[in-house]
């Protein structure tokens, strides 16, 4: 094979390279560099190997902010996708009712995600806010700042409040694409309602869904503005996530090493997992080609 | 198998509909004979797939009413009318193989597997999927595909109707000859009532026993192919049938003679005129023989089209054509007379009856 050598192409490649290079590569080079060395500050740093790798593997906070954030996404991911289909199937398909929808749908994706948790904060209180004071008016003992189930509840609600528009309009792009025509079909082949949606419209939906997956397991594997502003990660701990948990380490107890050994590790699972899903999800697409 | 009535049925798409303009489907009265092969054939935008989806119950009409057998279905569902339709894009379920496909509609219906199996296989023989029976439907090709919706809407056994909306527009000519006869023979031998919509005259003519033919929301014409050909009831039926369409021109009649331009052509008989204004004459380009003798003609183009010419003239000022062996001398003062029983005439585009000398 003959390969030909143009330099003149390293002149279109170079500025992405160099975009990339101090957006991500040097960064995560600073915390690689990071995690394996201890500092006490003046610049001052000291080999420390893997030392900080086994620390963090060994220690029961990292795993059971690691098993809190597994549970919180499969929580929201079992919500979000089945109510986000759900609500694109039954959405107007042609009318007045169509940008209505949209914008309704749309809003939660546009407000800023600490305004979010604000709004939940606020939204909670008993005293003053309007769930909160309706709950505790009906007898229902509602306390998410003492209670771990219910700041669970306000922590999920509220990201479902935020993120199933996202699913539904993924959705929705994906079932306004279906030509009338297989509508049409199924009614002359007899087809059921179910029948209808398993075979026509999940198909075509597949890909899109897919994509929404992918963006909920690892946005909400990433979270960390809105419950850190309505729980802060309590009460104890039972709403620290993994970022939580990262930023407590970094820059409340300034422990540099540990943090950034803590922080490769997340990636490299965010990694592995998000590659996990989109095999598993792409598999049976290779072997109907 | 039904024979299938529409009694005034008109249709149209916007509910605030009054004028004749605002209907898609103008008044469309009409019997489907049980076991008849028809074609349903008109110009794009004509509303051949507004007829076909009221009679399958796609669409339900602004007005009035369809009956099976004597039954009113109006307002049954697609299903409940028992109805099989093939669309013109195909449409297959991307995940199911492509014997799952064809099995679906008799699996909807409860059918035992056993008979499911028997009629399937059947399908896949006349289609030619017999290879590819557990393929997925995805990785196919668009005739092959095709091919598959057109197996889902035949392998019913029971159904009243099966309409076919311009089915063969993806597939290639090769493979169109041999699936129009298989259609055909397929309708001797199963007795379905078929509607087949298209705007190809050759598939309207080779496949249906009697063409209707559509013009701008009614029915123009129902007869034979030959009777299409021969006696055009509508000079929009003498213009799509045919290649090239009849010649029509604005002429004026007085008794059993017809003026064109300074020229006067004698009819086989007077037109029975009821004070109609724009009255034509028309001829088909096969019944006008070119020679020395008759009216003169000036030819403006001749295009070869292997055995005949098609001649371009034009004939009091009015284009014309002519179609002539392909051996046929063009004379240097070209002259042509017209065959007296061809003739039609047209008042307000419909054709007249002539009353015997």
């Amino acid at each position: 094979m003959n390969k030909t050598w143009n330099n003149k192409a390293w002149f279109m490649v170079i500025p992405v390279l160099v975009l990339v290079a101090f957006s991500a590569v040097i960064p995560l080079m600073t915390v690689v560099n990071y995690s394996v060395q201890d500092t006490f500050g003046n610049n001052e740093f000291f080999w420390a190997g893997t030392d900080w790798f086994t620390e963090i593997l060994s220690s029961d906070r990292f795993w059971n902010a690691l098993a809190r954030n597994l549970i919180f996404s499969m929580i929201i991911l079992a919500i979000e996708v089945p109510l986000g289909i759900f609500i694109a199937l039954n959405m107007p398909k042609k009318g007045l009712g169509v940008p209505v929808c949209l914008v309704l749908m749309a809003l939660p994706l546009l407000i800023p995600w600490n305004v979010v948790g604000t709004i939940w904060l606020v939204f909670g209180r008993v005293d003053i806010g309007l769930l909160g004071y309706t709950l505790s008016a009906l007898g229902i003992e509602y306390n998410f700042t003492q209670n771990p189930i219910d700041a669970w509840i306000t922590v999920i609600v509220m990201d479902v409040w935020h993120w199933t528009s996202l699913v539904v309009l993924l959705c929705y792009a994906g079932l306004v694409s279906i030509p009338d025509a297989y509508y049409q079909a199924a009614k002359i082949d007899g087809a059921s309602r179910w029948s209808v949606f398993r075979f026509i419209q999940l198909p075509k939906m597949k890909r899109v869904l897919l994509i929404a997956v992918l963006l909920r397991f690892m946005d909400s594997f990433m979270i960390y503005t809105e419950p850190f502003v309505v729980t802060g990660g309590g009460p104890g701990n039972s709403t620290t996530f993994l970022s939580i948990d990262l930023v407590k380490m970094a820059v409340g107890q300034f422990d540099l090493g540990p943090a950034a050994a803590m922080s490769i590790i997340y990636f490299l699972i965010i990694l592995a997992l998000s590659w996990i899903f989109y095999t598993v999800m792409t598999v049976s697409d290779a072997q109907g080609e | 198998m039904a024979r299938i009535n529409l009694d005034h049925i008109r249709h149209a798409y916007s509910p605030a509909a009054r004028a004749a303009g605002d209907y898609a489907l103008k008044e469309v009265h009409h019997e489907w004979a049980d076991g008849g092969a028809y074609a349903l054939l008109g110009p794009s935008g004509c509303g051949k797939t507004t007829l076909l989806n009221i009679i399958s119950g796609l669409i339900n009409p602004s007005d009035g009413k369809i009956l099976f057998d004597g039954v009113d279905v109006t307002n049954l569902s697609t299903q409940a009318r028992n109805i099989a339709q093939v669309f013109q894009f195909p449409v297959v379920y991307d995940t199911m193989s492509v014997y799952d496909n064809l099995a679906f509609p008799l699996r909807n219906r409860h059918v035992p597997e056993d008979q499911v199996h028997r009629r399937v296989t059947e399908i896949l023989e006349m289609t030619d999927l017999a290879a590819m029976a557990k393929k997925t439907a995805q990785g196919l090709t668009a005739d092959q595909k095709q091919k598959i919706s057109l197996g889902r809407g035949l392998v019913r056994a029971d159904v009243n109707a099966i309409l076919f909306d311009e089915p063969l527009t993806v597939i290639d000519p090769h493979m169109k000859w041999v699936l129009r006869s298989q259609l055909k023979r397929l309708h001797r031998q199963s007795g379905f009532t078929m509607v087949y919509v298209t705007h190809d005259q050759t598939e309207a003519l080779t496949f249906a026993d009697k063409v209707v033919v559509m013009y701008d929301g009614q029915i123009v014409q129902i007869g034979t192919p030959a009777e299409l050909f021969e006696k055009p009831s509508h000079t929009f039926v003498g213009y799509f049938i045919g290649s090239p369409g009849m010649n029509v021109l604005p002429a004026a009649v007085n008794g059993a003679t017809a003026t064109v331009g300074d020229q006067s052509i004698a009819l086989p008989g007077a037109p029975k005129l009821s004070g109609q204004s724009r009255i034509e004459l028309g001829i088909r380009p096969e019944f006008v023989s070119l020679g020395r003798e008759g009216m003169p003609i000036s030819i403006s183009k001749v295009e070869d089209i292997g055995r005949q010419k098609i001649i371009r003239t034009r004939f009091c000022d009015h284009p014309m054509s002519i179609v002539v062996a392909e051996d046929t001398d063009i004379p240097s003062d070209p002259k042509v007379t017209f065959a007296p029983q061809a003739i039609g005439i047209y008042a307000d585009s419909w054709r007249v009856g002539m009353e015997a000398k």
